[in-house]
């Protein structure tokens, strides 16, 4: 009986869909689940003077697993890590906010030019790309140094006296990761307004919304997708984000990221290292559950 | 010339001087086009595909900004108002309902613009849902409607307000033919208890016969001809408009006699005796149009000495209520007879190959000059 029951089911999981899930499944798992199960291992040991110590111990025929959350509750008793994690969400979320602000309008540009130009507008969008990312970063250096050229161009100019001093402050950090970001901000802003339904639009001006009602009434809920998948692109990276805050941030702008290295690569502590990952994954992970709720919600309005 | 004065006859709501709308320099789409529209009726405007109806009744709801001309409305110019600061109020082609609010915040939209405190807001949207009978879908949004229904919470949305003027644009466009039908007389019920002005646009001549008290027909950007359904169809001033609205065969021939209380037009097929004098001279070209219900089919000879002539069957199609017959005459003409079936069909009824006699009477023509 059992057994009939169950024969089935098993010749059920080799269909052809299954088999066709199975090879992302697999590839999801080998390259993102796996690792971060390595991960969390990791933060639950010990650091030996060299090596990392197992959980795992197999003696008498026992298998026994031994958590060490020593690395948790130090991340808790040292207020630098908390400070770290506030000032790099505040970091994240400021630069995720200006891109916003920016890119709404870039995109919005972009999808109302004619057809023809569209095209050409986005490959300006994308042009930086094709140079290299730290190079990018490097040209701030040269624009916001003491000696630069935004300080002599002002300096010329007659309005400073002395240089301001710009690098190795949260302004550099954010003009910087405003910049980097920006792109990853316009382009899900353009697939969503690109597709707005200009008779909306009319609509909503033939009941008698003005043109910033209707904006903001009727534009703003129909690209809410376009908002929240720009936001979470930017925010998630923006968070973890190592190179620039090296590069054009200062002592005082505190990024986790940074924390991160010191501790795999000054401190050599690994298990530290992984527990401060691992509080980093789930406070990204808030945002993109919401998010992910928001878009179960809204599938049934998509269908129509 | 006296300068152009906004209406004064009170019964006139809109009206229309001159307009014309050019796009892109070249493409005229709208030519001097002037027309009044009397309070509380429903105006048709109808005419092919790309004549300017749409482009027309966008520039009444302010989309579209005139080339030249003017739009009066209550006697009042509007021609260059927002769409937001004009008491008109749009239906649109496909509905154009906010896919991200409910049903009755869709209705609600355009009053929550006029900052109506919240208990008249809600009576008066109560009160819209109820006049298109959807009060219990209220909460839904707009995809988890039907066609018909969603066609009713956009004219819902659109009358909300009490416009002075409601626009129609194809307002039955989306719907399937049998839904079409039920939905006509179930808008104009709803138009009529509301009272509202209506400029409706439709490509449908039957549709826009059925609501309208008046219809102008559209070729090219230009009025054809404006009259009521009845006037259009049986006295059409050109061989477009009779083309255009319903079936005809139309006659090409000669004027032969012209008195002022009948004219005869010798045609190859025909002489045609018509009962209606014309402005006209003898020996001018002129089309005569018969539609196919005014004729009628029998095996004998006629004893006439016009309005007849004789064919053979080449196409039957039956309707049910009614048969049309493609006769083609001596000349090649294809003559469309259309009979009610008063009978139900019998073996002896016609068949392909009969020779048969169509004869009609004098006054069941139009002659058409131009
Ligand atoms: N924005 C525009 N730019 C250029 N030409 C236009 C524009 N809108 C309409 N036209 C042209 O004007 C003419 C009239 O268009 P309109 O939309 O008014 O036709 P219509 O009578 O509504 O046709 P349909 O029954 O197919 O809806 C067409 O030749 C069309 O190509
Ligand atoms: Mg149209």
């Amino acid at each position: 009986m059992m057994f009939k029951s169950i024969l089935p089911r098993i010749h059920g999981l080799f269909t052809v869909r299954n088999l066709v899930i199975a090879v992302p499944m697999v590839w999801l798992f080998a390259l993102a689940a796996a690792p971060l199960l390595l991960v969390l291992d990791i933060s639950l040991a010990h650091m030996n003077i060299t090596s990392v110590s197992s959980i795992w111990h197999w003696a008498d025929d026992e298998l026994t697993l031994k958590f060490n959350f020593g690395n948790y509750l130090y991340l808790g008793d040292d207020s630098l890590y908390f400070k770290t994690y506030l000032s790099s969400l505040t970091f994240a979320a400021v630069t995720t906010l200006y891109c916003l602000v920016l890119g709404y309008p870039f995109a919005y540009f972009i999808a109302r030019a004619p057809a023809h130009l569209r095209s050409v507008l986005l490959m300006l969008v994308m042009l930086p790309f094709w140079t290299s990312f730290l190079l990018r970063i490097y040209a701030w250096k040269a624009l916001l140094s003491d000696n630069g050229v935004v300080n002599q161009g002002l300096a010329e100019l007659g309005l400073v006296s002395s240089p301001l001093h710009m690098m190795h402050t949260s302004f550099s950090l954010t003009i910087g990761m405003v910049y980097a970001y920006l792109p990853f901000m316009v382009l899900p802003l353009y697939a969503t307004l690109v597709k707005l339904d200009g008779r909306m639009l009319e609509a909503a001006a033939d009941l008698g919304a003005s043109p910033f009602k209707t904006f903001w009434l009727v534009t703003v809920p129909l690209t809410k997708r376009g908002i929240i998948a720009g936001s979470l692109l930017v925010f998630i990276p923006a968070f973890g984000e190592y190179v620039i805050p090296e590069l054009l941030g200062g002592p005082r702008t505190l990024m986790i990221a940074r924390v991160l290295w010191d501790e795999f690569f000054s401190n050599n502590d690994w298990p530290m290292a992984s527990a401060v990952t691992i509080v980093m994954i789930l406070l990204i992970l808030v945002p993109m559950a919401l998010f992910n709720r928001y878009n179960d919600e809204t599938k049934l309005g998509d269908k129509s | 010339m006296a300068p152009v004065i906004a209406n004064t006859d009170p019964d006139v709501l809109l009206r229309i001087e001159g307009v014309s709308k050019v796009f892109d320099g070249v493409v005229k789409a709208v030519d001097n086009v002037s027309l009044s529209v009397s309070k509380g009726e429903i105006f048709a405007l109808v005419g092919s595909s790309g004549c300017g109806k749409s482009t027309l009744l966008r520039m009444l709801a302010g989309f579209e900004t005139p080339t030249s001309g003017r739009i009066y409305l209550s006697g009042q110019d509007i021609t260059d108002l927002t769409p937001y600061q004009r008491p008109v109020n749009m239906m649109f082609q496909s509905y154009a309902l906010f896919p991200h609010l409910s049903v009755w915040d869709n209705v609600a939209f355009g009053l929550r613009r006029d900052g109506l405190r919240k208990a008249e807001l809600a009576e008066r949207v109560d009160a819209m849902l109820s006049l298109v009978q959807l009060s219990k879908y209220g909460k839904r949004k707009p995809h988890q409607l039907s066609g018909g229904q969603q066609q009713r919470v956009a004219l819902a949305r659109s009358l909300a307000k009490r416009p002075t003027l409601l626009l129609l644009d194809e307002p039955l466009g989306a719907l399937d033919k049998k839904l079409r039908e039920t939905t006509q007389f179930e808008l104009v019920n709803i138009i009529e208890q509301v009272g509202v002005t209506c400029v409706l646009v439709t490509h449908d001549q039957e549709e826009a016969m059925t609501m309208a008290s008046h219809i102008a027909v559209m070729d090219e950007g230009y009025f054809l001809q404006v009259g009521t359904p009845d006037e259009v169809y049986e006295m059409p001033n050109s061989r477009l408009v009779a083309s255009f609205i319903g079936n005809v065969n139309i006659f090409e021939g000669k004027v032969d006699e012209d008195e002022p209380d009948h004219i005869t037009v010798r045609c190859p097929e025909c002489t045609h005796y018509v009962g209606h004098g014309i402005s006209g001279v003898p020996g001018m070209n002129v089309g005569v149009a018969l539609r196919p219900e005014k004729i009628q089919l029998s095996a004998q000879q006629p004893n006439k000495a016009h309005n007849w002539c004789e064919g053979e069957v080449v196409e039957i199609a039956y309707f049910g209520a009614h048969t049309t017959y493609h006769i083609k005459l001596n000349t090649g003409m294809n003559l469309k007879v259309q009979q009610a079936n008063l009978t139900r069909k019998t073996a002896d009824d016609l068949t392909w190959g009969d020779r048969v006699f169509a004869h009609w009477s004098r006054d069941a023509m139009v002659v058409l000059t131009e």
